[in-house]
């Protein structure tokens, strides 16, 4: 856990800055060894997730789900915890919202609400199963979470195939009622599928900040995230603490299933494999310094990017495998903390010569 | 700092495997306006299987008749959208989305462009096909039954196998007409059916394989996609002359050479082309269901079905072929009509 | 002849100077003490020499040869060997197995293990180290395991051995036996470099000092020329008074009783094993022993922080036994703990946010679910004008103050809650002596504004400076209560190594 809190002291805005910077430009190296004109791609890419008010729509779409579940590995991040399980706590958010959405009969608006709500508490049972094991039996949460999101994606499956269709490998469309599709908004972008997810995940990141900042809540859980030791010297429940926290890092996670599920999709469809959106969460938060505004710009970054990155495809021919590689490579630059180590080697550096110079 | 290096390492590695493998195709076709877009569904261009051979037609279809075409990979679900969005906002005279998973796509993207083109494979819109699409749709049974034909009578020891992919009224074509046709070829051989719930996962293809086969099964037919790799890895390793695979959608023989029986295949290429000729020729069936089977050469065995499949039986093959195409029998498409099949 | 000299060594890290011109001379066959605060650079010095560090300036001679030293085999190969503060020991190794660990002597590729004991024997006798070359290190006491780290020095063939701060982990028997080896090796014609702010060890064993403060080299003179409060003076940069001024306790009620506890540690045995004990307002009781005779488990039940598992303990006349950490900080106890780092502090959150570690969630830190930021500071604010911490501002994160002001900090907290009763253990661990009086001052005062203290420290010194009784623990009981003001230090000895004593001191 040592890592953990280091890698939350560390982290900086002009670091973060520079491993974008670095994380571009190995992938524009890729680029030029492999044959392709880094600077047309790269234009091709932002303009394209800019080029009209459809894309600025998808763009944002594309974002949304990545805020919540950036936040959600980012505030299980600052109380010590790696809930690797947001890509689980995804999937039930989405089961949750969608089994909500097709068996129940409610009015507009209040249809949505529950399915919503629904979906957050379906994350939160996700996350509160490895918190409890941590907290009472010392299980580690990185181990329990990535076991549980194989049972989840299979649940999942297992359900829609068994119960909420019979036998078809995705369920129906989701009535109008429980959908987050907001006509308004997404007339303002060209019918493009921006929905209301943007607005929740934004209210989760404010969510955030106060919580954890601001409250009592927030203290003993930023309290036990850094020493653990002193927390319980202090009189406050490391148990619960964990517990809670797993339970909100799985809120998000369920929050940003559901939004995608009501927003998004409209159904939920038997899935072989992950979405990756709960797994690039991780390094969305590691990018934005597990703070909330970090996490809303960093989101934004990856979001543009991956959208951009199809239409860098189409247009200039760069098989879009080098954005992964730029993701790939700017976490990269964020863990090892490149600025740091240069900064401390440029100081030796001074420090050497200085001592020569006497 | 060790620690953390390493993961970085590993996340990074995972983020790149995320991404897979492959790439758009571009290929400059005539300029006269005319023009065609391909949207693949996860599988990808590469698949080797339906999108690749879609993409084969439809190239050849732009090479012969002059249209401009290029092809999207989705690479998520939820890129169909604007994938196809793409396409219709450059006016491309057609637009194709691969696969019924895009359906939901397709759907909503040709109801914003009512006045551009669409075509979808594999799907019949649950029925409801709108004017500016046309549903393209294989009669697989039929060639699968063919392939239950092969193997009813290549069976030593009565038992053979069939793997699918999802559990979807797709497969369960696959699955009707193949155990239809054992049926009709030997009525005491038994068909053991075991589904992958994946399109991807090939370890779980060799696993599903292997016990199959350990379990008497000496003939195997998969419609799983990239699971059916896990097949052909397995019957490799096992003896040959014994142990026969049944590969699917394309020939796919050259998996294992020694150990093909044949293959059903699909000729989504031939479709494409066929509809292109048509979109040529100003005939575009809007609102129609387009469906190819074995009449239309459009679903049949590969070519290399000669090499381990003796005269005789590929004469009783042939047989059956012409009593589908006439009409004398009516290959079951799905559970309740495989119960009701008389051969 | 010198055996070592170093000459003008400086070495800077990032932001501060470690060492500024630094020297040292140690004559062929002495021992020398090198003397300073925490912090003085006492180890950069040492670790330069033992090949660690490399210097950005400075000459060093051994025996009078200029030489690079740029790694510790280096070190080795000169002859100069570490006797580590923190033993670095395999427990389950036996002391032979350790000590060739590294080097071990083969045949045919077989470790030679009779050949190695034989050799260990050999050397253990030579210098009176008494050392069984079979027993494993799990089983042997702490003075053992000091001796044969000192042996695998000797094995290595050094002839310059540094003792980084050798008596700090020994009881005062061990610390006599440590100094009869130390003379033994110094007659066999070795030399010692002795790492040390204990003035009276100095002044007891060597034969020469080097005062370095803040990274300077201050000064080196003989013992035989000074005395300790000029060495504590030297060292400090002022005069220190060593007594500390307190009138006689005037206990009254009492506050604390403890009967018949039964604690267990970590490793599930348990460690205070019917322990009784009773502490009254106004006086401070200290604990005595060695280390890892059930003092920490006794602290750590009486907070909470640990089940015991028999037994009863009483704050005010009521049960408080195994409530939860929280409720029994309600109730008035305070808590000066041991490891401040691990306990004492968030080191990350900011000074002024650990002032209310415990109460952030009362009236006016907290309204309801809200954190009230300007009474958390401005209460912070005050707690470090009142406590002399000198921090730049309240925001400063606890991990930049130093030790002292750390513990300043808590101590602060702890006593500003204004509990009835006040646990303070190894309260000036790791403090220099400045620091020391300081704090020592705060207990007197707070024993004086009629609290109940509990004082541990493994410094006996200070337990006998500041205690009004002196309860002596050995194997998790109280084997016997002694009075600081007639009691010697041979009888406190005896009964921390377990022996017993005829007369008990009642209260």
């Amino acid at each position: 856990m040592q890592v953990l809190s280091k890698i939350n002291k560390q982290s900086s805005i002009f670091t973060s800055l520079v491993s974008v910077f670095l994380g571009l430009l190995v992938g524009g190296v890729m680029m030029i060894l492999a044959g392709y004109n880094p600077i047309q791609a790269y234009i091709a890419l932002f303009q394209s997730a800019f080029l009209q008010p459809f894309d600025i729509g998808e763009t944002i779409r594309t974002i949304t789900p990545l805020i919540l579940t950036g936040l959600a590995v980012g505030l299980a991040f600052r109380t010590g915890l790696f809930n690797i399980g947001v890509e689980g706590q995804f999937i039930i958010g989405q089961l949750a919202a969608v089994i909500v959405a097709l068996k129940l009969d409610l009015p507009p608006v209040i249809h949505a609400i529950v399915a919503v709500i629904a979906g957050a508490l379906g994350g939160a049972l996700w996350a509160f199963l490895p918190g409890y094991l941590k907290a009472k039996r010392g299980v580690h949460e990185v181990i329990t979470t990535i076991m549980l999101n194989f049972i989840a994606l299979y649940l999942s499956n297992l359900t829609v195939r068994e119960w909420l269709t019979d036998g078809a490998d995705k369920t129906k469309e989701i009535p109008e009622s429980a959908s987050l599709h907001w006509n308004m908004l997404s007339q303002l972008f060209d019918s493009s599928r921006v929905h209301f997810g943007i607005f929740i995940a934004i209210v989760a990141a404010f969510f955030m900040y106060y919580l954890l900042w601001k409250t009592t809540t927030g203290y003993q859980l930023r309290a036990v995230g850094y020493n653990p030791h002193a927390s319980e010297y202090a009189g406050m429940n490391v148990s619960r603490n964990i517990v809670l926290s797993m339970m909100i890092s799985g809120v998000f996670a369920g929050l940003a299933g559901a939004s995608e599920l009501l927003g998004t999709a409209g159904y939920q469809a038997i899935q072989a494999s992950y979405t990756g959106i709960g797994f690039d969460g991780i390094a969305v938060s590691l990018l934005g310094g597990n703070s909330p505004l970090g996490i809303v710009l960093s989101a934004s970054l990856f979001g543009i990017l991956t959208y951009g990155g199809s239409n860098m495809e189409y247009v200039a021919a760069v098989p879009r495998e080098v954005i992964r590689v730029v993701f790939a490579a700017i976490i990269f630059f964020v863990a090892a903390n490149i600025v740091r180590w240069v900064a401390q080697r440029r100081k030796k550096k001074v420090i050497d010569k200085g001592g020569e110079g006497k | 700092m060790k620690l953390k290096a390493l993961g970085a390492l590993l996340l990074s590695a995972a983020l790149v495997t995320v991404a897979g493998c492959g790439a758009a195709q571009d290929s400059k076709g005539g300029s006269k306006g005319q023009s065609a877009g391909l949207v693949t569904d996860v599988g990808g261009l590469n698949d080797e299987s339906f999108n690749q051979n879609a993409w084969a037609g439809l190239q050849k279809a732009g090479k012969e008749m002059d249209f401009n075409v290029k092809a999207l990979e989705s690479k998520r679900d939820d890129e169909y959208i604007p994938n196809l969005t793409k396409f219709a906002r450059e006016k491309r005279t057609i637009t194709w989305g691969m696969g019924f998973k895009i359906q939901n796509a397709l759907e909503k993207v040709s109801n914003q462009f009512k006045d551009q083109h669409f075509a979808i494979v594999d799907t019949d819109m649950g029925g409801k096909i709108p004017d500016n699409v046309a549903a393209v749709t294989f009669k697989e049974e039929e060639g699968s039954f063919l392939m239950g034909v092969i193997a009813g009578s290549m069976t030593k020891t009565n038992k053979v196998g069939f793997i699918g992919g999802i559990t979807s009224p797709l497969i369960k074509k696959f699955e009707s007409g193949y155990r239809a046709g054992v049926k009709a070829a030997n009525p005491k051989a038994e068909v053991k059916v075991v589904y992958a719930e994946s399109f991807t996962d090939s370890a779980k293809g060799r696993a599903l394989a292997s016990s199959l086969y350990n379990g008497g099964t000496d003939i195997i037919y998969h419609a799983a996609g990239g699971v059916g790799k896990g097949l052909f890895n397995e019957v490799k390793t096992r003896k040959q002359g014994k142990y026969w695979a049944i590969g699917v959608d394309m020939d796919q023989s050259k998996l294992a050479p020694d150990h093909t029986l044949s293959s059903m295949v699909k000729r989504v290429d031939v479709a494409v082309y066929d509809m292109m000729k048509k979109v040529k020729d100003d005939k575009f069936p809007g609102g129609e269901q387009v469906q190819i089977g074995l009449k239309d050469n459009g679903v049949g065995y590969a070519d290399t079905t000669k090499e381990h499949v003796p005269a005789k039986v590929l004469k009783k093959v042939d047989d059956f072929k012409q009593q589908i195409i006439d009409g004398k029998i009516k290959v079951p498409a799905n559970e309740n009509e495989l119960k009701k099949f008389k051969p | 002849m010198n055996a070592v000299e170093m000459k003008g060594i400086t070495k800077r890290f990032p932001g501060i100077v470690a060492n500024d011109r630094v020297n040292l001379t140690v004559k062929q066959g002495e021992i020398h003490a090198l003397l300073g605060e925490n912090g003085a650079g006492k180890s950069t010095l040492m670790n330069i020499l033992f090949g660690l560090y490399q210097p950005d300036e400075g000459e060093i001679f051994i025996r009078e040869k200029k030489t690079e030293i740029t790694g510790p085999n280096i070190a080795g190969e000169l002859g100069i060997g570490m006797v580590h503060q923190h033993f670095m020991l395999v427990d389950p190794f036996t002391v032979t197995e350790n000590i060739i660990l590294g080097s071990e002597p083969t045949q045919n590729g077989m470790i030679d293990q009779r050949k190695a004991e034989k050799e260990v024997q050999a050397i253990s006798d030579r210098y009176g180290l008494k050392v069984d070359p079979r027993a494993k290190i799990r089983d042997i006491s702490v003075g053992m395991q000091q001796r044969v780290e000192i042996l695998k020095t000797l094995y290595r063939g050094a002839d310059i051995l540094i003792f980084d701060e050798p008596t700090a982990v020994l009881a005062p028997k061990e610390i006599d036996e440590l100094i009869v080896i130390m003379e033994n090796l110094v007659k066999e014609g070795k030399t010692i470099i002795f790492i040390t702010h204990k003035l009276k060890e100095i002044m007891r064993i060597c034969d020469a000092v080097t005062i370095i403060r803040q990274g300077k080299f201050i000064g080196r003179v003989d013992v035989a020329d000074t005395d300790e409060s000029r060495l504590a003076s030297m060292m400090v940069g002022r005069d220190v008074s060593f007594t500390v001024d307190k009138k006689p306790a005037q206990p009254k009620e009492t506050v604390l009783s403890i009967r018949n506890l039964r604690v267990k540690n970590s490793r599930g045995v348990d460690a205070v094993r019917g322990l009784d004990m009773e502490i009254k307002a106004g006086e401070i009781v200290g604990l005595a022993g060695v280390d890892g005779n059930g003092q920490s488990e006794l602290i750590e039940a009486i907070t909470g922080l640990k089940s015991a598992h028999k037994g009863e303990i009483v704050l005010n006349g009521k049960a408080i036994t195994n409530l939860k950490p929280k409720a029994i900080t309600h109730r008035g106890v305070g808590h000066i703990p041991e490891d401040r780092h691990r306990r004492g502090l968030v080191l990350d959150f900011s000074i002024g946010e650990n002032m209310v570690l415990q109460t952030f969630d009362q009236k006016p830190f907290a309204k309801g679910w809200t954190l009230q930021y300007p009474q958390i500071f401005k209460h912070a604010k005050r707690l470090i004008k009142e406590f002399d911490v000198r921090t730049p501002d309240i925001h400063t994160p606890a991990r930049a103050l130093s030790g002292g002001n750390q513990q300043k900090g808590i101590i602060a907290r702890e006593v500003d809650r204004d509990p009835d009763f006040l646990i303070a253990a190894q309260p000036t661990r790791g403090l220099d002596v400045g620091a020391i009086e300081g704090i020592h001052r705060r207990l007197i005062e707070q024993r004086d504004k009629g609290k109940a203290i509990l004082l541990m420290s493994l410094e006996l010194e200070e337990v006998w400076q500041l205690a009004d009784r002196i309860a002596v623990i050995y194997e998790g009981k109280i084997a016997g209560w002694v009075d600081p003001a007639t009691t010697t230090e041979e009888e406190i000895g005896l009964l921390m190594a377990g022996g017993q004593v005829g007369t008990e001191v009642s209260s």
